[in-house]
């Protein structure tokens, strides 16, 4: 039932206290928030610095666009609804063309496209943004879906988060949307967190609501058999998201497109602390070393980085593999 | 915030430090100086005394002056007034504070009234009085024998002036069988006080006359003692005088003492009256020690008295809650950084807890959970307007306004008084916690609308306690440094970077 603190000092648990004081407010300088706070600029940033992220169809700015949808989205089989703004995955919406006038959701409802006209609105005065305040919707193209990953996630594409200190890959896990968290991404509302190795992609340990388990709970997948393509690929994208926003304690949300390959989805300066629970061990001791590490040995390269942090954070699988 | 050669870590805590040792002096020269007792329910003795003061005016000029008592071992005057309509008024202050009275004209019976508010209290020390001079005395004889005589046995048998003094009222002791003393006794009679006084100058011993107040509670028409103060150099003593058949006065044993003239100059000089009298009526109250310092306080304009005393009573009640907020907050900054509880809005429940205060708990408990709710199901039908955010907050505004008006007629018509006083809820911080809730149960669901509506009405309750709680209502409002304090707690809790109480159940995969 508990954890005496000793015990998660001993794993390197890092507590929410002192990721607000030691690495949130040290290594996040509060004038760079807009810039993972608003998928927008993160977009048009990562699209200079020549990451990958899904391409964008459009974006809404104002009622006369509403208006527009129509015209705009005339050529698009299937795109995602996203609040520039918004935290968490709130207010996106995933559709796919059913006819001229219709969508359908990702969960087979169909919607019409008054039903997408309001949404919009509700995105424009602000109804997800963070702090109430007026947003901007934009509208991009779907995520191919890698086969790969059928049956690991219930709806929804699986996304790799990925811790960044200092522009070392840390620690990361995959999220894999189940039935209980309604398609989303989410851990605390029921998605499962798959642990992965820096290293290798391979998975660690995985856990729901907290509790470790073996297999999807939807599908009944294996989770140990999970396995990422260009793992090396990815993490030097997430790596170098510190270039780009200059926040020192990042988490990117990766995507893997079946064409293109590892994408950037949308950073986090505040990413959460489930993490660990999913790799089963603490961030403690991997942010540590690299807190004590030199400014020479700071100042390279994402690839360098990446490939110095695979080294360092390989770690052994605590999944049973089966028998 | 950095200071110079030190590191930013040991500047904070000096800072801290700082801040904690100054609220801590504060709270204690406000204790020692002031005499505000740090422990509430701490009674204190408070003497409500009336002089009064009777002569007939004989439809001239008029100048009565009459001693009045001043702080003296034992007691503090609180509190001074005088009663006396057409009359000129003079507090003199002075070696003996006296009360003067004039009028151009006065005819007929004349009643004046003096009050003092006298607080029992050790802190008052001793006023230095210089011995008066002693003049030359000779009584006519056969007395002035008489006396020398029993001065002289007196002498025999004494050390010191007091020792003399003490053998000396042995004598007089009225079963005694002393001839001379009878003989002096009897003529003397009711002047005895006087005489005493002057056989000890006699002797060339310093002393005078003084009149004190026995103190007894709900007492009226009491009459002063005479007392005998006694010099040996630069000390003195007071004695009482032998009790005799024909003495009005009785003293009383545990009575406490309150001098009313302490100088050997009349209690009361009428100019221009006659038949002149004084009596004394007194009433005593235990007091919380909370309501007197309030007097205490308010009745000291020095710069370092910096109280809230010394606002207006009105004031005075404003501040008394919001010196309660840090208080408040503080639970909050405890509750969310070292427990882990997760809130509705950070300070919310401060500000339920405040209108807590108003409601009492049970009501406005109850009145909380059916606005909150009566909100979030007309909420929820707001939800699909699709309306702007700030016009969907002002509906809230106007149902949660509708829904307390609602309740409160209906709560009065079946009788429940107390459901009126769901108007003291702030009604804009409630709509802002419905549309919280509301987002929330959309988002996320009901789950995590239980926890941070509970954990906000937990915090809510328990910040309610600590407000309501008498001993802190009056550390808080009595003592300025207990902010500082808390500033510093704050500090501290606010570097703490340790797991939080519901981490250690959240990370429980690692008990292994």
């Amino acid at each position: 039932m508990w954890a005496f603190p000793w015990r998660l000092q001993q794993h390197g648990i890092l507590g929410m206290n002192k990721r607000n004081v030691a690495y949130i407010s040290r290594h996040n300088p509060r004038h760079l928030y807009p810039l993972v706070d608003n998928k927008l600029k993160t977009k048009l940033l990562a699209q200079q610095a020549g990451i990958t992220t899904p391409n964008l169809i459009t974006t809404i700015e104002s009622q006369y666009d509403v208006s527009q949808l129509a015209q705009r989205l005339a050529t698009s089989q299937g795109f995602a609804v996203k609040p520039a703004k918004g935290s968490g995955g709130k207010g996106i919406l995933v559709l796919n063309r059913h006819d001229e006038h219709h969508f359908v959701k990702n969960n087979g409802n169909l919607i019409t496209l008054l039903d997408l006209q309001r949404h919009v609105s509700n995105i424009l005065s602000g109804l997800y943004s963070l702090g109430g305040t007026p947003d901007v919707a934009i509208i991009e193209e779907l995520i191919e879906f890698d086969p790969q990953f059928n049956g690991y996630s219930f709806e929804g594409v699986p996304d790799i988060r990925v811790i960044i200190f200092k522009g070392f890959p840390v620690m990361a896990m995959m999220r894999l949307a189940t039935r209980a968290s309604d398609g989303k991404a989410n851990l605390h509302q029921g998605a499962v967190g798959v642990g992965l190795d820096i290293a290798t992609g391979k998975p660690l340990h995985a856990v729901q609501n907290g509790e470790s388990i073996l297999h999807h709970p939807d599908t009944g997948q294996d989770l140990s058999q999970l396995k990422i393509d260009n793992w090396h690929e990815l993490l030097v994208l997430a790596a170098s998201c510190y270039e780009v926003t200059g926040l020192g304690y990042l988490g990117a949300d990766m995507v893997l497109d079946l064409s293109k390959g590892p994408m950037l989805l949308e950073l986090n300066a505040r990413p959460g602390l489930t993490i660990q629970v999913a790799n089963g061990t603490g961030l403690l001791h991997r942010l540590q070393p690299i807190d004590r590490l030199s400014a020479t040995e700071l100042n390279q390269g994402p690839h360098k980085r990446v490939a110095l942090a695979q080294k360092w954070f390989a770690s052994e699988p605590l999944i049973n593999q089966p028998s | 915030m950095k200071l110079s050669g030190l590191s930013p870590r040991l500047s904070f805590f000096l800072l801290a430090g700082v801040l904690f040792i100054v609220g801590i002096l504060l709270i204690l020269q406000r204790h020692w100086v002031y005499e505000v007792p740090l422990l509430y329910g701490e009674t204190q003795t408070i003497w409500s005394v009336e002089a009064k003061v009777e002569y007939n005016a004989q439809d001239k000029p008029v100048s009565v002056v009459m001693s009045r008592p001043s702080n003296q071992k034992g007691f503090t005057i609180l509190k001074e007034a005088a009663a006396s309509p057409g009359y000129g008024l003079n507090f003199l202050d002075g070696n003996q504070p006296q009360a003067q009275w004039t009028i151009r004209n006065a005819n007929g019976k004349q009643t004046l009234f003096y009050r003092a508010e006298i607080l029992e209290s050790d802190s008052e020390e001793d006023q230095p009085i210089p011995a008066p001079v002693v003049p030359f005395v000779s009584l006519p004889e056969p007395f002035d024998e008489a006396a020398s005589n029993i001065l002289a046995n007196a002498y025999g048998t004494s050390s010191d002036n007091f020792s003399f003094t003490r053998e000396l009222l042995k004598q007089f002791n009225h079963n005694t069988t002393n001839q001379q003393v009878v003989l002096l006794r009897n003529h003397y009679d009711q002047q005895l006080p006087q005489l005493l006084v002057n056989m000890l100058h006699k002797a060339k011993v310093p002393a005078s006359l003084i009149y004190g107040l026995q103190l007894q509670d709900s007492r009226r028409r009491q009459g002063l003692i005479p007392l005998l103060r006694v010099w040996d150099g630069d000390e003195h003593a007071l004695f009482f005088f032998p009790a005799s058949p024909s003495d009005n006065f009785k003293i009383k044993k545990n009575a406490p003492l309150l001098l009313w003239q302490q100088t050997g100059a009349p209690v009361l000089d009428v100019i221009g009256g006659k038949q002149s009298s004084i009596h004394f009526s007194m009433l005593k109250r235990e007091e919380s020690a909370f309501a007197n310092i309030a007097q205490n306080l308010s009745s000291q304009y020095d710069f370092l008295n910096f109280s809230i005393h010394s606002l207006p009573i009105e004031e005075q009640a404003m501040f008394q809650t919001i010196l309660l907020i840090p208080i408040g907050a503080l639970i909050v900054c405890l509750l969310r950084i070292l427990i882990g509880i997760r809130t509705s809005g950070t300070f919310m429940p401060v500000l339920i807890a405040l209108a807590f205060i108003q409601t009492s708990l049970i009501t406005g408990l109850v009145g909380f959970l059916l606005v909150v709710t009566t909100g979030l199901f007309i909420r929820s039908y707001l939800s699909h307007l699709n309306l702007l955010l700030v016009a969907r907050i002002t509906a809230v505004i106007i149902s949660v306004i509708a829904i307390i008006s609602v309740f409160s007629v209906l709560a009065f018509k079946l009788g429940l008084t107390e459901g009126l006083k769901i108007t003291f809820f702030p009604m804009i911080i409630l709509s802002w916690t419905i549309e919280r809730m509301s987002i929330l149960w959309e988002e996320e669901g009901g789950r995590e609308v239980m926890i941070q509506g509970g954990g906000s009405l937990l915090t809510a309750i328990l910040v309610y306690g600590a407000m309501t709680n008498p001993w802190v209502r009056h550390i808080t409002f009595n003592f300025i440094g207990i902010q500082f304090v808390v500033l510093s707690l704050v500090l501290l809790i606010g570097s703490y970077t340790g797991y939080r109480l519901l981490e250690l159940t959240r990370f429980k995969v690692f008990s292994r």
